[in-house]
This record gives structure tokens, C-alpha cells and sequence, in this order.
């Protein structure tokens, strides 16, 4: 089997996921070679053939363009499956391929199980076995699933590649998030809010345990999305990437986005109401209780030690 | 100006769910069913974009058995003119290529100026759906919104990528755009609104007149994660819990030092 990778690039850096899409191509035993829209200034470490289209001439995010960058390669290396990151990128560049080869598309693969694809369904309750019936597929991996134990080594044999595509949208720059508020990153205890608060009021129960910690509190994607905290607070993919000493997850059931911004902490402990949440996968003590009842006696008591 | 959302109808995620008898999907027993949450972005921001535009008509799409009308009646009383249902009693086993194939093939007839979905479903997540319709009917579609403006046949938004960073683009209409949580606050319905819904057209067509194609992935196995164990799982009252924490905060982290 023959798979293309398909790795990232974004504002003159090149983004590390082709480490694992390299990892994912090693564990299916496949040959492989490699795209990307980058420079030839940051390039990934990889043994292979590397297919690199100049990002300033191309245009770093323009998806018509790049699948027809990606659609000549693919004519001439013919590949079985095309890898991509399912990140902000290849979620968005991968359907458009799929659906030029007539290929099935098989999205946030985790794990590799008797040679088939799986992936999470329902907020990560439930695991599906795929198989596509199609020829060629098109796969996008989830971050951190398929982490290397050792990043690759080795000087990519580039071949440069153009197309002469017209867009059909129009990439006006980035905007950064704001840098005021918290750097959660720095913080050594950190107690964090989910859904599981119910209202906004019930934030202070989450600061005052964050208080009695002498930690932070962070809080999870809805939490910031309802405006019960500011957008600085949040813990996830498009939030904040954390590795603190202690982190107390009260209320979050543990949707991927927030695992993979927090999982690194040396120690988790979650407070939920649920014992099967997925929360419960990275935790080192699930404590099963309503956090409303459980955090403001557990404050207390710290605070009377 | 002739507006899309489509939207689907998922359980609620904080169920418990078992997998069904056949092994391919979820067990519907006891389960209470809801609008997708990125699909609430999307139908908000289709309704604001009507009160915007004088002459805007709003059509809402749902594929699903009979109970995805109690979902498209919700996205009726937020403020969409008329619902298109495609009834299907076996969407769950459609891939998202199927389902793209339906939905375009509506769109197509009735010639859209502006599609609106969610990024991505609940329960299945492709991230797949509105991409694919795009593409199907040669239209430009922008992702993962958080903010979204029109004006005269251009769209301005910002798509959300890693991190915190916002990418800003554009692009002419027709078009269709995928929402990503947060991009608005979604509006609870009225009362008279919900009353006024119910008066609003809502046509059903049967899955098998629109001829969808075969799907492209098998389902082999559905089942719930391998419990990856070690985590400690303590249950009690409150009290005797917090001592119990307390004690293991104490020896097994500094935080307490």
C-alpha cells in the first residue's frame, strides 16, 4: 500500500503533526510520501519523497488551490489512502479530495485495530470500526493519537510543484487571540469549569477552590462560549495547552478538544456527576459527586487546614 | 435572497448509550433527542442574516425519521419560513457522502444563494457534510466560523484555527459556510413564535423518491472505548469524600505542601 501525507504549514511554521502522520503510515507498514504548502526554510524531518508547492506564490490557506496541487500529485504517485491532520486545515482541504477521487473519507481516526480505522462517536462514548468500500480513502487523524515515541529523522528529496488554479476564496491574514487576561500555561494548580456548573453564578464555587488551592481556574469550551468566562480561561485546542502540577476538572465530561489541552498535568483529579464521562480516561481520581455539594465543602476544609 | 440551514437532530450527549442490537449504531431506547449544538449556530445566524436582508426567504432541512420534526419545528419558532424534511427511517446507516448527495441535490433545484450548516455532528463528527454538498454543487464553502458578516454578495468571516488564532476570509456568494461554536448566541424560541411555527409549511419527501447513493464506508463494529483503567473511581457523600481527597492530594501531589 501507497499513502500520501499530507502535512500542515501555517504563517512560516511548519506545524508538527507530520510526525505522527509518519508514525500512523509506519504502524499500516506503508510506503509513503509526503505534500505540503510550506517554504523550503522549514522543512519536516522525513526519509521520502517530499512534493512542496511554494506557500507565498500558492497561498498558505486556499483550499481549491491546494487540492489541485494535491489531486496532480495524487494522478501521478497514485496512492491507496491520502493523510491528513484533522485540525482546522485538513478537515477543511480533506472532504474536497474525497469527493474529486470519489473516495471515502474516513475522519478523527484514533487507532489502527486488525488493519481498520477507528473512530470516536458520540462525544468519545462510543468507538466505530470503518472500513472504506472505495478504492482510495481519504483519512484525518486525531491530534496526539498517533504521537511517535521518537520524532523522525532524515532530509526530505523535495520536489517542487505549481499549479496554475484560480481561488475561489480569498485568505486576508490572521488575527491572534488577544494577549491579555491569564497565561494558564504558567500556573501550577489549575481548577477548571465545565457545563457541569449549570449557571453562571456558580463560577465563584470553582474560584474559590482555585483560591483555597492557591491555583488558577480555567474553564472549558462552553463555559467560555456562554460568556460565563473569559475566552483567556479557556483549556483545549483553541484554547490553552496546560501541563500544571494538579488539575481539577469539576463539571467537564471531557470532550476531546479539552483532553488534548490538558492531559499532560501531572496529576487530574474530576469531579462529575457521571463515572463513565470521558473525563474519566485521563484521571487519576474520579471523584463521583455533584460538584455544587462536593467543591464548597472540600474548599472549606482546605481552608481550615 | 433564498437561504439554507440545514440541521440535524442528535441524542443528547450526556446520555449513557449502549450499542444496538445489530452492532452498528447506538441503542435509541430512553434517549432524548435535540438539535446538533453546532447546528443552533447555524440556524441563529441564518435568522439574522433574514432580518437583515428585506427580501430573504429561510427554508430549514432535516433527513431523519418522523421525530427530526419536533428539532426542525425549534429551528421553525427561531425564526426559519418553511422546513424541507427528507424522511428517512435509516439515515444512521448513511455515510456522510449520502447524506451530502441528498441535501445537494435539493439545493441544486432550488438554487441557494447562501447554505449554512454546523461544522460537524454530535455523534458522528465527520466535519464532512457541508464541504462535501460544496462541492458537489461547485460552490466556494468557508469552515469552522466563529464570525460571519454579509453584504452585497460577499461574505467577510473568520474561520478558528488552533490555538486561539483567527484566519479572516472571504468569498463571493453562492456559497455555503460551516459554523463553529460560539460564532453567535443562539436564541431561545418564543412562545408566540413557537405558536406561529406551527403554522409554518413543512413538507416531508421520502427518502427513496430522491434516490441517494450507496455509501461509500462499511460499518464493521460499533462498541463503547476500552476502559483504560488506573484512574481511582470514588463514591460517598460529600464530606467523606473531600477527606478522602484531601488525603490524596496530600500524598500524591505537592499541591498541598
Amino acid at each position: 500500500m501507497k499513502i500520501l501525507l499530507v502535512a500542515e504549514y501555517r504563517d512560516g511554521q511548519l506545524i508538527g503533526t507530520s510526525s505522527e502522520l509518519i508514525h500512523f503510515a509506519d504502524q499500516l507498514g506503508a510506503e509513503n510520501v509526503m505534500f505540503l504548502v510550506g517554504t523550503d526554510s522549514a522543512l519536516p524531518s522525513y526519509n521520502g519523497k517530499l512534493y512542496l508547492a511554494d506557500a507565498a506564490q500558492v497561498g498558505e490557506f486556499n483550499p481549491k488551490v491546494h487540492k489541485q496541487l494535491l489531486l496532480d500529485v495524487i494522478a501521478k504517485e497514485q496512492p491507496q489512502m491520502v493523510v491528513l491532520p484533522h485540525s482546522s486545515y485538513g478537515w477543511d482541504l480533506a472532504p474536497r479530495i474525497a469527493l474529486a477521487l470519489n473516495a471515502a473519507q474516513i475522519s478523527e481516526v484514533v487507532e489502527i485495530k486488525e488493519g481498520n480505522l477507528v473512530v470516536p462517536a458520540c462525544n468519545a462514548k462510543l468507538r466505530r470500526q470503518l472500513k472504506a468500500i472505495t478504492d482510495t480513502c481519504v483519512v484525518t487523524l486525531q491530534g496526539g493519537a498517533f504521537t511517535p515515541a521518537e520524532d523522525p529523522s532524515g532530509t526530505p528529496e523535495v520536489i517542487k510543484v505549481d499549479s496554475a488554479a484560480t481561488a475561489d476564496i480569498q485568505f486576508q491574514g490572521y488575527e491572534e487571540a488577544a494577549a491579555t487576561g491569564v497565561d494558564l500555561s504558567k500556573a501550577e494548580i489549575i481548577v477548571s469549569a465545565g457545563r457541569g456548573i449549570g449557571k453562571p453564578e456558580n463560577l465563584e464555587i470553582i474560584e474559590n477552590l482555585a483560591k483555597a488551592l492557591k491555583g488558577e481556574y480555567g474553564a472549558s469550551r462552553p463555559v467560555v462560549d456562554a460568556e460565563w468566562a473569559e475566552q483567556s480561561r479557556q483549556v483545549g485546542t483553541t484554547g490553552q495547552t496546560v501541563s500544571p502540577k494538579l488539575y481539577v476538572a469539576c463539571g467537564i465530561s471531557g470532550a476531546i478538544q479539552h483532553l488534548a489541552g490538558m492531559k499532560k498535568s501531572e496529576f487530574v483529579l474530576a469531579i462529575n456527576t457521571d463515572k463513565d464521562a470521558p473525563i474519566g480516561e485521563v484521571a487519576d481520581v474520579l471523584a463521583v459527586a455533584d460538584l455544587k455539594q462536593l467543591v464548597p465543602v472540600l474548599t472549606e476544609k482546605l481552608n481550615a487546614l | 435572497m433564498k437561504i439554507l440551514v440545514c440541521i440535524k437532530q442528535v441524542p443528547d450527549m450526556e446520555s449513557k448509550f449502549k450499542v444496538n442490537a445489530t452492532g452498528n449504531w447506538f441503542d435509541e431506547t430512553d434517549l432524548a433527542w435535540r438539535m446538533n449544538e453546532y447546528d443552533e449556530y447555524a440556524v441563529e445566524q441564518a435568522v439574522q442574516l433574514k432580518e437583515q436582508i428585506a427580501e430573504a426567504e429561510l427554508t430549514v432541512l432535516c433527513i431523519g425519521p418522523e421525530r427530526v420534526k419536533e428539532t426542525m419545528k425549534k429551528a421553525l419558532a427561531m425564526g426559519c419560513d418553511r422546513g424541507f424534511h427528507i424522511a428517512d427511517n435509516e439515515s444512521h446507516l448513511k455515510d456522510p457522502f449520502a447524506i451530502a448527495s441528498l441535501i445537494a441535490g435539493y439545493a441544486q433545484e432550488q438554487s441557494f444563494d447562501l447554505i449554512f450548516t454546523g461544522m460537524q455532528s454530535q455523534d458522528r463528527g465527520s466535519a464532512q457534510v457541508g464541504v462535501l454538498t460544496a462541492e458537489i454543487l461547485g460552490i466556494p464553502s468557508l469552515t469552522t466560523l466563529v464570525e460571519f458578516s454579509y453584504a452585497d454578495g460577499t461574505i467577510n468571516a473568520k474561520r478558528e484555527l488552533e490555538g486561539g488564532t483567527k484566519a479572516k476570509v472571504s468569498c463571493s456568494t453562492p456559497a455555503l459556510v460551516t459554523c463553529q461554536l460560539g460564532l453567535n448566541t443562539p436564541r431561545y424560541p418564543t412562545l408566540p413564535n413557537i405558536m406561529k411555527a406551527k403554522k409554518k409549511e413543512l413538507i416531508s419527501t421520502s427518502v427513496a423518491e430522491l434516490n441517494p447513493p450507496a455509501v461509500l464506508i462499511d460499518t464493521l463494529q460499533v462498541s463503547p472505548p476500552e476502559k483504560k483503567g488506573g484512574g481511582l473511581i470514588l463514591e460517598g457523600d460529600p464530606a467523606e469524600l473531600a477527606d478522602q481527597l484531601i488525603k490524596i492530594l496530600k500524598e500524591k501531589t505537592t499541591a498541598l505542601a
